[in-house]
């Protein structure tokens, strides 16, 4: 009897024991005081408790450095370039940085740990970056495989962003996923409606995010949201926008247009947006675009559909998307004023698009899009 | 009753004739994935000898101090886990305060070294052969630096091996296992030479 209670008594005292001296030592050794954090050059400058690393110290400050992973070192997003002194790279940020961004002192916010006054250096819309508290207020299918969904901002409650740019939805534990996971999205509300994040998500076979967006989501569920990050927005110049999207890189130009069109923004800029699906089964939007179109004369709009089916009653433009393109950009858009590229939607059709302007004279620092999808 | 191996006679022959690595085969798994450039087997092979050489010491404590005098030996395997974890914890924590350039070179291998297994075998040989704490160290030491040597002398041979043809079947880890092999069978050949329990 009392061999079977002393086994366990012991091997439990031991390990108290143990993680008591670790805990000491801890609270001794890892004991770096209060560090000053200097950022932009003495724009912002913040005390903390050095002993952690500086990703969560700033997001524990209300900055939040892009992460994907949450500060395990596996996506290398949260870099950070550093002007004091912080030792040198460690193996575990390498992997990440190119010969530049090493002779620049850029680091991985997650893997350094603050222990001594630092100085960095941020882009200035990071300071905007906040984390919000949100409910899904409507949640609805656009297609069989693409759902709209409001979220109404609850704490704070309200976000300043430009048209164009993205938030991280942090997507809470269920069923075989153990920790919470970010994936980006980007907004498709205008700007001008702060209290409110529209996303546009279509769901991918076997995708984290999309999956609880699609099967688990429903009106009243809780999430949340940080950004806005993004740089992808209209440039102000007085080219002809052509925007080319597919399935939910619609996303972006929804909240662009409807921002410009609001706004009467960039004047001198006509706007041309083609939609690539495959068939009617694929295309949304179709009939808010089109009333666009009629009532705002320098928005045009080109739908198209690669393999229309017989019941679809199909009287726009047919064939891939990057042909529709290539015949508009060669016959139909005025280029007295010069155009500019905007893509959002698969690599795979951004690179085609790509190939497709610049093979039709169009410079590739002139075409924008965002590489997260 | 310790057997009467003098200390370092032990220490010799934990690092050449009975080499942990060679002749237990204790370690195996970094021993192959880290071998593969010269540099990152000198950091592991460091960190082995460092945490070996400080467990071994604490397990002899924990082992005659609490296990033995209460009679319950054979909880050694969780209690020396426990301990191995706990030790290379407050390792990294200190060698992070302490010495920057130390835990630049140390610092990654550190969380490897708790999951391997030639420390626990270490230990475990300390207790099934009743060192002394005098014997203890040195055989803690003996058999890190003996690690130390082994995982040197391959990560050597394995970047000779990479600048001449392989064929293709036995490219990496297949080449890298006959290898290992090979210095087994020339360690096997110290064998007998000291006994060691």
């Amino acid at each position: 009897m009392t061999t079977l209670v002393l086994g366990p008594l012991v091997s439990a005292g031991i390990t108290a024991f143990l993680a008591l001296v670790i805990a000491l030592v801890d609270r001794v050794v890892n004991d770096y005081g209060e560090v000053t954090i200097d950022i932009n050059g003495g724009k912002k400058t913040f005390t903390a408790r050095g002993g952690a690393p500086l990703l969560g110290t700033l997001a524990g400050l209300g900055v939040f450095v892009p992460s994907a992973c949450g500060g395990r070192g596996s996506c290398g997003a949260c870099k950070v370039r550093v002007l004091s002194d912080v030792g040198p790279h460690l193996p575990t940020e390498t992997p990440y940085l190119s010969p530049e961004e090493t002779a620049r002192n850029v680091r991985l916010s997650c893997q350094i740990k603050l222990k001594k006054d630092i100085a960095i250096e941020l882009p200035d819309e990071l300071f905007s970056v906040r984390k919000f508290t949100a409910t899904a207020e409507r949640v609805r299918d656009l297609t069989y495989d693409i759902k709209e969904v409001l979220f109404r901002l609850e704490g704070p409650d309200a976000i300043e962003f430009s048209s164009g740019q993205y938030v991280q939805l942090v997507v809470p534990p269920y069923g075989d996923l153990g920790e919470s996971v970010q994936r980006a999205y980007s907004m498709s509300s205008a700007p001008s409606d702060g209290k409110h994040v529209e996303l546009i998500i279509r769901l991918v076979p076997g995708g984290l995010a999309t999956t609880w967006v699609h099967k688990h989501l429903k009106e009243g569920d809780r999430a949340e949201l940080v950004g806005p990050f993004g740089e992808f927005r209209v440039h102000d110049t007085p080219k002809a926008m052509v925007c080319v999207a597919g399935g939910s890189g619609m996303a972006p130009f929804k909240s662009m247009f409807h921002d410009m069109k609001e706004r009467d923004a960039f004047p001198q800029k006509d706007v041309w947006y083609f939609f690539g699906a495959r068939s009617m089964k694929d295309m949304f939007y179709l009939d808010e675009l089109k009333a666009l179109e009629k009532e705002w004369p320098r928005f045009h709009f080109v739908p198209a559909l690669s393999e229309p089916g017989p019941d679809d009653a199909w009287t726009g433009d047919t064939g891939l998307i990057t042909d529709v393109l290539d015949r508009y950009i060669k016959n139909t858009i005025g280029k007295d004023k010069g155009l500019e590229g905007y893509l959002c939607g698969s690599p795979g059709m951004i690179n085609a698009c790509i190939n497709v302007m610049t093979a039709n004279g169009m410079s590739e620092s002139e075409i924008f899009y965002d590489k997260f999808a | 009753m310790p057997p009467l191996i003098n200390p370092i006679t032990l220490f010799f022959a934990s690092v050449f004739t009975s080499n942990i690595l060679l002749t237990n085969f204790l370690g195996m798994c970094s021993f192959i994935s880290i071998s593969k450039d010269w540099k990152s087997s000198f950091g592991l092979g460091m960190a082995v000898t460092f945490v070996m050489t400080i467990t071994a010491a604490v397990s002899w404590a924990v082992l005659h101090l609490v296990l033995i005098p209460l009679g319950i030996e054979y909880l050694s395997f969780i209690v020396f886990i426990i301990v191995i974890a706990a030790v290379v914890q407050i390792l990294e924590m200190v060698i992070d305060r302490s010495s920057p350039a130390l835990y630049l070179s140390l610092g990654i291998f550190l969380p490897l070294i708790t999951v391997n297994c030639a420390i626990l075998g270490a230990i475990l040989f300390i207790q099934i052969r009743s060192y002394s704490f005098i014997q203890t160290v040195s055989f803690g030491a003996g058999s890190g630096l003996g690690w130390w040597l082994a995982i040197l002398l391959l990560s050597a041979i394995r970047e000779r091996v990479d600048k001449n043809p392989v064929p293709a079947g036995l490219k990496g880890p297949g080449i890298t296992l006959i290898t290992i092999g090979f210095m087994a069978m020339a360690f096997t050949g110290f064998s007998g030479m000291i006994a060691v329990q």
